[in-house]
């Protein structure tokens, strides 16, 4: 069984498809594995058996791992907030559906910082959960359950969202693989909203190829998301050898004393090997991007702070106890649902979005963005790539970073310029490093950003680089 | 004391008759059962997305080529945000800064803008039966929310409230004849609120408005508005100041109370709704909406004055109803040689009253007398043929039983020279 | 930079009620945040185009046709107090 586990997934269906393994043996093994879940990374499990009748597909008797951000009919979704707690959607996520329709079978639900809204899981009403490499750091987040879950062997690949780093920053403290798509890629419809004009979901797998696998199957414009338009010509797997042709930019402003040194050695080492893959390095600017992270925690909180307003205990979810009169039971029952950190967005965003400080935040920010967003298209204009570390550090340890809230943001430094312009950036694992404060070591992910609907190009990019750095190793010291 | 001028304005809220939502697939629901028109979408459960109908916007474009209004090449939805249970996302679905119409003009009255939204449920109080906590509850019906809306707002053009009255049932008219919204204000579909101030005769300055909501017929929006320019002068003939807030018109006491709660005044924090693309109408569509306007009441009247020689009240009241109209230009055209004032002053006077005195429900074009035969008739007025009093005489029996007026005349022994020896 | 009327009157405006304590943390919090975020408010973008979307789109809408409802018992579910086939709320305040 345990070499049905060790299949990756593209592996798995190939064998499935050929009528060498059985979709429901398949399936069973990876429940069975789930089911040993000690990371606290599920929030909701399928029951044995369930997982049989699947659709032909490319996907066929693939078990997916699904952030519980995605609401699927009939079965507890609550987004990681109490005030979901106990909720029953009445309709599937197209992203579900679509890989439904590719044959792939939901194996549960990934647990999440609430509402997406965090960088290390640990904003979880449901618990924080933790790294399978050091039990004692966080998995980052806010897709920290799926990318725990794809390390840990608790599933083989998982679906997850990124609003400013939520995929790319947990696949890297976890060794793993992490796509952001295009936004408008793959459709939103059935995703819980956190910041409408960033969100995008995305794979989170062992290898690129995984990656790419999903994404074929997700992408793909929606009826039902006015903001979808797919990937023109679909996706197919990666092949690329070595990197000869292809340009790769690092930003002359990156910021290299705020990265840690493990982290950094790990980043100049990958760059090595681009070149000796005959890729080229060059430096680009991106003179706005150190102003990232401002925009961003203007924009996201304020369509945050709207987009969770319909949590107010009239037609679903909890509702106070204290509620006497209207007001109260507003006021009550989302101080009540809501945890600290979504409270302390939702009050950032409405700040910003108040009479009197619109311009001088939301609107301002906006601009920010159209200035990022053309940094890129500039520096698009002479490489193929933008490649940066993933985060600044690897894995810290639970707890390290709550009492600070402007230090646990600044760790999407390098994942927050991306989502502003929309474009599509993957991190793979690079290495391994040993944290600043010493410990055993951990891995490092290394982010490569393509142009808007480059997916393809980056994709076999990163299979070339992910070939020549054959990173091996697994959480627990073995070589899996 | 210089003498006080009333300054009003108007908003008007459309219900437009498309067969689903403004942005889903659930369709209208009139007076069916409680949420039995909902969905995930219109409920705002989490995660759904709202996609816009495209008959909505092509109706909004009719009324904008109806409303001889601008149309922004690019307009886009904001979010206006505020908690209140018909409001199921907490925030509406409206255009702001860049609505999709505006700078338009109806008759005497200049249109602000015309916009796109969606209606909010509908939400009843049922008092204290049944509820643990003490205060009283309300029960929401989702079935209305997310009803397609154009809202229409006026310059404020009009001087007294029968004018506006008037006005606010030729923009009915208007609307109704382009087919696209009931515009039935008993049920709703039309609304009309009144912005109201006084202000010094002749001063350009505005004064401050107060706002009245739920007048839902034309004679309670004349009332509702003569009552608040009577309170506004008296305030401020008694030398005190008008308060900027919005009246509730009750048509019972026919009274307004203020509906200034004690919260804090709104603050709708609105900004671009991220989740809709732009709207750019293409050639296509503006020419489509353009193609579809009727002949409106508006242009009726005025073709009816400058071509036809019509008086300006005839013109109106035959131009306020299409199927009246058309039966006029039919008799006009029958009558040959008579003025067409001639057959307008029949359609809307004489005709118009044999029609009621038979109590018919219907007009001149459900009527018995055929355009030929009241055309007949009134050549044979016009050629002294019958006496003006006879006229009607053979009118009313057209009314009655229809047929030609020449039998009727030779029946009942009307003809002039016959009735000179008769009596 | 945010004191603690303003953060009062924005929990009034988000509904959320804070307590004693929230709401001191929360004074500190924001202020350290908006400290950070205030620096692209010295920036000079003059003239730059705000950006609202990112995807070039225009005009996706959808034809006016039914879809199914949800039944109504379905509607309701999840709903924390269903009465009379309707959603429950307490009454505002001012009528009440």
């Amino acid at each position: 069984m345990s070499e049905l586990l060790a299949l990756s997934v593209a592996e798995a269906a190939a064998k499935i498809a050929a009528g060498e393994v059985s979709s429901g043996e398949y399936f069973e093994a990876w429940n069975a594995a789930a089911a040993a879940d000690e990371l606290n990374a599920y929030l909701w499990q399928i029951e044995e058996g369930n997982g049989y009748e699947v659709q032909d597909g490319p996907l066929k008797g693939v078990p997916v791992a699904v952030k519980d951000i995605f609401c699927t009919e009939g079965t507890p979704t609550t987004a990681g907030s109490r005030i979901l707690e106990g909720y029953l959607p009445p309709y599937t996520a197209t992203a579900v559906q679509r890989l439904d329709a590719a044959g792939a079978r939901v194996l549960g639900k990934t647990n999440m910082d609430e509402f997406a809204m965090g960088s290390s899981n640990e904003n979880s009403a449901y618990g924080a959960v933790l790294n399978p490499w050091d039990r004692g750091r966080v998995p980052g987040g806010s897709s920290g359950g799926s990318a725990a879950a794809v390390a840990g062997g608790l599933a083989p690949c998982a679906l997850g969202t990124d609003t400013g780093g939520s995929i790319r920053q947990p696949a890297a403290l976890c060794g793993i693989v992490g796509l952001k798509p295009t936004y408008g890629a793959i459709s939103r419809y059935g995703m819980i909203a956190f910041a409408s004009s960033l969100d995008q979901c995305g794979p989170l797998t062992r290898d690129v190829t995984d990656a790419a696998l999903l994404l074929a199957a997700l992408q793909g414009q929606d009826p039902r998301d006015s903001t979808s338009v797919g990937i023109e010509g679909g996706i197919v797997a990666p092949s690329r050898e070595g990197l000869s042709g292809l340009r790769f930019g690092v930003p002359a402003e990156l910021a290299r004393d705020a990265i840690e040194g493990g982290v950094r050695e790990v980043f100049e080492a990958t760059l090595a090997r681009i070149e000796e893959l005959g890729g080229e390095i060059a430096e680009v600017g991106l003179p706005s991007a150190e102003h990232g992270i401002s925009a961003y925690y203007v924009i996201a909180p304020a369509e945050a702070s709207s987009n969770l307003a319909r949590y107010d205990g009239v037609r679903y979810g909890m509702r106070s106890e204290r509620a006497g009169d209207l007001l109260e039971m507003y006021e009550t029952t989302r101080a009540e649902g809501f945890g600290p950190e979504v409270k302390r967005r939702i009050m950032l965003g409405t700040y910003a979005l108040s009479s009197g400080y619109y311009e001088a935040y939301y609107g301002q920010a906006q601009k920010v963005r159209t200035r990022i967003a053309a940094d890129f298209d500039a520096a698009f204009a002479g490489v193929d790539f933008v490649v940066t570390p993933t985060s600044p550090s690897v894995a810290f340890g639970l707890g390290e970073k709550t009492d600070d809230p402007l230090a646990m943001y600044l760790n999407d430094f390098f994942t927050v310029p991306m989502s502003l312009a929309g474009i599509p950036a993957i991190s793979i694992p690079a290495g391994l490093a040993e944290p600043a404060g010493g410990g055993p070591q951990l891995p490092v992910g290394f982010q490569i950003a393509a142009p808007a609907f480059g997916e393809q190009k980056l994709l076999e990019a990163a299979y070339a680089l992910e070939q020549a750095i054959g990173f091996e190793a697994r959480p627990g010291g073995g070589d899996g | 004391m210089a003498e006080l001028e009333a300054v009003i304005g108007l908003e008007i809220h459309v219900q437009l008759a498309t067969r689903t939502k403004m942005f889903c697939g659930c369709e209208l629901s009139f007076g069916d059962e409680p949420n039995t028109h909902t969905c995930p979408v219109c409920l705002a459960h989490p995660g759904v997305l709202p996609v816009p109908n495209e008959q909505a916007i092509r109706y909004a474009l009719q009324i904008a080529a109806a409303l001889e209004c601008e149309v922004a090449p690019l307009s886009i939805f904001h979010r206006k945000n505020y908690f209140y249970p018909d409001n199921p996302k907490a925030y509406q679905i409206s255009q702001y800064d860049i609505p999709l119409a505006s700078n338009g003009r109806l008759g005497e009255v200049r249109i602000h803008r015309a916009h796109l939204e969606e209606d909010a449920a509908k939400m009843v109080h049922v008092g204290e039966s049944g509820r643990i906590h003490g205060s009283g509850s309300s029960l929401v019906d989702f079935n209305r929310g997310g009803t397609p809306l154009v809202e229409i707002v006026t310059e404020p053009d009009l001087r007294d409230a029968a004018e506006a009255a008037e006005w606010a049932r030729l923009l009915r008219e208007t609307v109704r004849q382009l087919g696209v919204s009931d515009v039935n204000m008993e049920e709703g579909s039309l609304r009309v609120d009144a912005n109201v101030s006084v202000r010094p005769a002749g001063s350009a300055t505005l004064g401050t408005k107060t706002e009245l909501k739920n007048m839902n017929s034309f004679r309670f929006l004349q009332r509702g508005i003569e009552a608040e320019l009577e309170r506004q002068r008296g305030l401020v003939e008694a030398g005190g100041t008008v308060e900027q807030e919005t009246l509730h018109f009750d048509p019972v006491s026919g009274s307004l109370t203020s509906l200034r709660s004690k919260e804090e005044a709104h603050d709708y924090r609105y900004f671009p709704e991220p989740d809709l693309v732009p709207l750019a109408p293409t050639e296509e569509m503006l020419r489509e909406a353009r193609e579809a306007l009727p002949e409106l009441p508006a242009a009726r009247s005025q073709r009816y004055q400058e071509e036809l020689g019509l008086s300006a009240e005839v013109a109106a009241v035959l131009a306020a109803d299409p199927e009246t109209a058309s039966y006029f230009e039919q008799v006009a055209a029958a009558a040959g040689p008579v003025e067409p004032k001639v057959v307008g002053n029949w359609v809307t006077g004489e005709l118009a009253a044999a029609l009621r005195q038979d109590g018919g429900e219907g007009g001149a074009a459900d009527s018995k007398v055929a355009p030929q035969a009241l055309a007949a008739l009134i050549a044979m007025v016009q050629e002294k043929k019958i006496s003006h009093g006879s006229g009607k005489t053979v009118l009313a029996a057209l009314v009655a039983e229809g047929g030609g007026p020449e039998a009727i005349v030779e029946r009942e022994g009307l003809a002039q020279m016959s009735s000179e020896g008769g009596e | 930079m945010i004191d603690r009327e303003q953060v009062l009157h924005v929990a009034r405006l988000a509904r959320l009620r804070l307590s004693e304590q929230e709401l001191e943390t929360m004074v500190g919090e924001l202020s350290g945040i908006l400290d950070h975020v205030d620096r692209i408010g010295k920036l000079d973008l003059e003239g730059v185009e705000p950006t609202s979307h990112v995807v070039a789109l225009e005009n996706v809408l959808r034809p006016d046709e039914p879809r199914p409802s949800l039944p109504r018992d379905v509607a309701l579910a999840s709903a924390p107090e269903p009465y009379q086939g309707a959603f429950r709320v307490p009454s505002p305040q001012a009528d009440a």
